[in-house]
């Protein structure tokens, strides 16, 4: 066993000597309660270890003993609808055992032990398994299969293999001929992206029903993306519309040194809300991860991991998984702390020099995969989401910076939009996406074979209404030709009533792919005549006094069947009305 | 509730029969002293030191490293020598006496009366670096405070167990905006409400205001005041706010009081922050502040909250001065990332006199909707605060464009928007001294909102007809 005794303690690192045979990144117990810490650095006999509880009252000559083995998280039945800390415990237990507030050295198992799974077997006695191979599957919630797998890097012939029944996660359900046992859960090491048999190109897009993402700023399954914006622009809601309504079968949520009382809103909120799509409560297929920003700051630091290897688990069953992390800025600060106190030499506003580095490993690690086993047709993906909070809102800091080389969709919001009560402060300009080429073939095909058409031309009235913007400041409005009103106007609608989304409405909190895009197709039929009606000689006025702008209104809240069937009569309509203006 | 679930079980104390004073002090800077040679020291500990002179000073220890220990001195390393000076380890983390008699009382920094009254007798005493809250234990802030201020109760509601920053900038009257509400504010149920004002690094003049506000409005017998002037020493301004939240916690859940807790000036609690982290020659972040300020300052913000199974709540009002108006500089900004919500005043607005000058386009309050609404205000409350902001943006907009082209040039529906702000920012914010209840401010801001086309109107339009002043004449012509 490796012990040694601290003989220096700073904040949240603790420095230990005659710690010979300690490893990098080896979980060590700190003082006499037991404190769980980190080897985050190696120097002759000493570790230096970041503890991830609070560590006052430790004392130099306490001991610390190693675990001789990396950060790992427990993988089994059960982590749906759990509520975990930063390093995989659950919040109920601890609250149960020490109280409302989270006391040091609490101990507390990830999976409920005593628990009964139904386990159905799927592998027979005789057969050659290796890594990723599912030996029998249990029902998890209402709607998610959980198939127990060979845990990676085991392969043999079954020679046993538990029949039908209830178990607990620590049972035995199948054993190989060299005796290795297989049970209900695995532990995996979290700073190490569980193995794939190869990754696949994204092509099926990732639906969140928010308009402005899925139709301007698509990204697809197996992709990943970053909400920066300064504080008060929506980074919170907008992750957890997505946690909501996202079109996937597991939701990791990660609060990443946020507010407390979000998080207690997460927790009220989800267990109410229906899965739109299985009519199941949201929470089922939710796995929550909760460091707050006052909790122990190197269990911050963890936590992304943590959520990262249950993402991934999921993923390996063959599950679409998204993972939301609420802020990867706090995990940033975590690391700069940390590193602050190992009084390494700083990089950038004092971030470590390696901050790219373990951004890049960390968003690697989403992505489309064929999951590990002998069955080839399992596919799997984790979709990142991060929210950045750049410090000032201003977004040339290294956090987002670095983010954006490894981030395939930019996701901006904006303090002025927010200002004006516009949500989702989504930023047209600012923001890009880099699967636009990925998912075109499955919006052609699923929504509409004009789809691409309109967005462009959407973007471009957009864009062209912020050159106009420019020259309205400077002359007013009454200074532009009639041609040039009406670019403005349809850019007010496309902004009022396409952008703008209302996430506590009960309709339009989630509106489909279809529907988007046929209220974009309302706004433009809307354009088109009235541009081909201002040709004529019809003036402005007679267009805007039509009552069609108050009918494209109020299609966001009109409930999805009724407004699709609604929307084509009316587009027809429009083009027939404003046709039928006389020019007088 | 036991007092147990309050504070984190202590470790036994085992006190040695013979303590001992160590005289090895090596190195004195700034704020701290290193001590050599000490043994069985805890990080976090707190310290008495006995001057030269006789005199006792208090200090926490800030780092160990093998037989060194770093030590912040509470009340200033002035007259502390190398010689003399004696260092006595006190095997207890920094604690705080509390009773329901501090209602009423002023202390110091550090939580000693500095009032003149008698002792206070502690009912109990308690470790003044709050654990976080669970969050699974955690309740979702809910129901209304009134602050008596239009601004903030109708247009960002403060709600219980939220925490709600004002930004203000150098000169602008953010101490008599705190005055007012902690004379004001109450909660509409009649529950036991109580303020705990910490005042940090104040001058004497702001504080002989703030004395004088309280004593002569009587707000005093329900306010407990932490107060560390600005030239009290640096390092007891580290600890003004956690006392003052621990004494918050304790009226909140374990004596069911409502409690709102106002902290000013933060922004001098983080310069104290980044003097005491220089003096360590820690690595820096930005513009000079630790690393590990959003940390710390989450550890003061996040003790707002409220308690499953406890009546009472913490709600925060933490003042900061905005160095330069800048919004972006570090303190502001880690504030804003960390609350829930901000209330920012302005400076054009004071120059027009305009008192209380909050400016509500930057203002927001998160929580809003959890605290409003039928039964807890009024049920058209979140329409009336949509649409004022609304028609405040717009005629905001329109000035920038009558600097360019002219009244003239405006429609009429344009010219209403333009007096609708004006009215707005004279009668909604620049209420002045006078307090308002919520139903006040309603009905002000519905005199407003007649003041534009019927048609207009479409946040509000389900209300017109219960709440607008000339409902019967035009109701017909909707």
């Amino acid at each position: 066993m490796i012990a040694g005794t601290i003989s220096k303690i700073t904040g949240p690192v603790a420095v230990a000597s005659g710690m010979i045979g300690s490893k990098m990144y080896d979980i060590v117990r700190v003082g006499h309660e037991g404190l769980m810490g980190e080897i985050i650095r190696l120097e002759g006999d000493r570790s230096t270890v970041q503890v991830y509880e609070d560590t006052s009252g430790l004392k130099v000559g306490d001991p610390v003993e190693s675990t001789e083995g990396p950060l790992l998280v427990e993988l089994g039945p059960g982590l749906l609808s759990s509520i975990y800390d930063g390093v995989q415990r659950p919040l109920p237990v601890i609250a149960a055992q020490s109280g409302d507030y989270i006391q040091r050295g609490t101990v507390a198992s990830a999976l409920d032990r005593e628990r009964l799974w139904d386990f159905t077997p799927v592998a027979t006695v005789g057969q050659e398994v290796v890594g990723g191979d599912v030996i029998g599957t249990t029902p998890e919630g209402q709607t998610i299969l959980h198939k127990v797998m060979v845990p990676p890097n085991v392969k043999g012939r079954l020679k046993k293999v538990a029949p039908a029944g209830q178990y607990t996660v620590d049972t035995t359900v199948a054993t190989l001929e060299d005796g290795t046992e297989i049970k209900m859960s695995q532990w995996w090491p979290v700073r190490q992206g569980r193995p794939y048999t190869r990754k696949l190109d994204p092509t099926h897009p990732f639906t969140t029903g928010m308009r402005i993402l899925d139709t301007f700023f698509p990204i697809a399954l197996g992709g990943n993306a970053i909400i920066p914006g300064g504080f008060g622009t929506g980074k919170t809601v907008t992750q957890q519309s997505l946690a909501k309504w996202a079109d996937v079968d597991i939701i990791v949520y990660v609060g990443c040194g946020e507010r407390g009382n979000e998080m207690t809103e997460v927790l009220v909120e989800f267990p109410e809300l229906e899965d739109p799509r299985t009519g199941a409560p949201l929470m089922d297929r939710t796995v929550l991860v909760a460091n707050t920003s006052n909790m122990p700051v190197a269990a911050r630091e963890a936590s992304i991991y943590v959520g990262a290897t249950l993402a991934e688990f999921y993923r390996d069953m063959g599950y679409n998984v998204a993972m939301m992390a609420d802020s990867t800025s706090r995990w940033g600060e975590a690391l700069r702390e940390v590193s602050g106190r190992l009084e390494e030499m700083p990089g950038e506003e004092g971030y470590p020099a390696y901050l790219a580095t373990r951004l890049a490993a960390f968003y690697e690690r989403s992505g489309r995969v064929q999951a590990l086993g002998a069955d080839e047709d399992r596919v799997g993906s984790v979709t990142m989401v991060g929210a950045v909070s750049p410090a000032g809102g201003d977004m040339s800091e290294p956090m987002t910076q670095n983010s954006l080389r490894v981030s395939g969709a930019f996701w901006a919001l904006d303090t002025s939009l927010a200002q004006r009560r516009h949500f989702p402060a989504i930023s047209w300009t600012k923001s890009y996406t880099l699967f636009l080429g990925q998912v075109r073939t499955w919006y052609e095909e699923n929504v509409a074979g004009d789809w691409h058409e309109l967005r462009d031309q959407a973007m471009s009235i957009l864009q062209k209404e912020t050159e106009l913007q420019e020259i309205v400041q400077l002359v007013g409005p009454d200074a532009l030709p009639e041609s040039e009103k009406i670019v403005l106007e349809v850019a007010r609608m496309l902004r009022e009533d396409f952008l703008q989304q209302f996430a506590f409405d009960e309709v339009d909190a989630y509106c489909p792919p279809k529907k988007q895009y046929l209220i974009l197709k309302a706004i433009l039929s809307f354009h088109e005549a009235a541009v081909s009606a201002l040709n004529r000689g019809v003036s402005l006025r007679q267009i805007l006094e039509m009552p069609f702008k108050d009918e494209i209104g109020t299609m966001k809240t009109t409930p999805h069947e009724e407004a699709m069937e609604a929307i084509p009569v009316f587009c027809t309509k429009v083009a027939e009305g404003i046709a039928g203006i006389e020019v007088y | 509730m036991t007092p147990e679930t309050m504070t984190p079980p202590q470790e036994p104390m085992v006190r040695p029969l013979v303590s001992t004073d160590y005289r090895t002090l090596s190195y004195v800077t700034g704020p701290l002293i290193f001590v050599e040679n000490v043994e069985d020291v805890a990080y976090d500990e707190m310290v008495a030191i006995r001057m030269p002179d006789g005199g006792h000073r208090s200090g926490q220890v800030l780092e160990v490293s093998g037989t060194t220990a770093v030590i912040q001195v509470f009340e200033g390393t002035q007259g502390i020598d190398i010689d003399a000076t004696e260092v006595r380890f006190l095997e207890d983390v920094a604690r705080i006496d509390v009773s329901p008699d501090l209602l009423g009382r002023v202390m110091n920094g550090t939580g000693a009366p500095i009032d003149g009254g008698a002792p206070i007798i502690p009912e109990r005493r308690l470790q003044v670096t709050g654990a976080p809250i669970n969050p699974y234990a955690r309740e979702k802030p809910a129901d209304f405070i009134e602050t008596g201020i239009s601004a903030i109760d109708g247009l960002n509601t403060l709600v219980r167990g939220q925490k709600l920053p004002i930004f203000s900038g150098s000169g602008l009257p953010a101490n008599q905006l705190a005055a007012q509400i902690i004379r004001q504010a109450r909660v509409k149920s009649g529950e036991e409400f109580a303020v705990v004002f910490g005042a940090m690094g104040i001058t004497h003049r702001e504080a002989a205001y703030f004395m004088n506000q309280f004593e002569s409005t009587g707000a005093l017998e329900r306010v407990v005041f932490f107060l560390n002037l600005a030239d009290d020493p640096t390092v007891e301004r580290l600890l003004t706010p956690k006392a003052a939240l621990t004494v918050a916690e304790y009226l909140a859940f374990e004596k069911d009081m409502q409690v709102l807790v106002v902290l000013s000036d933060m922004t001098n609690y983080c310069e104290a922050l980044r003097e005491v982290s220089t003096a360590r020659e820690e690595v820096p972040g930005r513009r000079g502040y630790p690393g590990y300020m959003y940390t710390d300052l989450s550890m003061i913000y996040e003790r707002a909250g409220r308690i499953k199974g406890r009546k009472g709540s913490v709600t925060q009002l933490p003042i900061l001065t905005m160095p330069d108006d800048d919004i972006t500089h570090p303190i502001p900004d880690l504030t804003g990332y960390i609350t829930e919500g901000q209330i920012v005043l302005s400076r054009q607005l004071h120059r027009r006199a305009v008192y209380p000058p909050i400016d509500v386009l930057p203002c927001l309050s998160r929580l809003m909707n959890l605290g409003i609404g039928e039964g807890k205000t009024r049920d058209d409350h979140r329409a009336v605060a949509n649409q004022l902001y609304a028609a405040y943006a717009q005629g905001r907009d329109l000035r920038k464009l009558v600097a360019i082209v002219g009244e003239e040039a405006l429609s009429d529906n344009d010219r209403a928007y333009l007096r609708f702000a004006d009215e707005f920012e004279k009668r909604i914010v620049g209420q002045g001294e006078e307090g308002r209840t919520i139903e006040e401010t309603l009905a002000i801001s519905w005199e407003l909102m007649a003041g534009l086309p019927m048609a207009e109107l479409k946040r509000v339009r389900e209300f017109i007809g219960a709440y607008h002043p000339s409902a019967e004449q035009e109701s017909g012509d909707l």
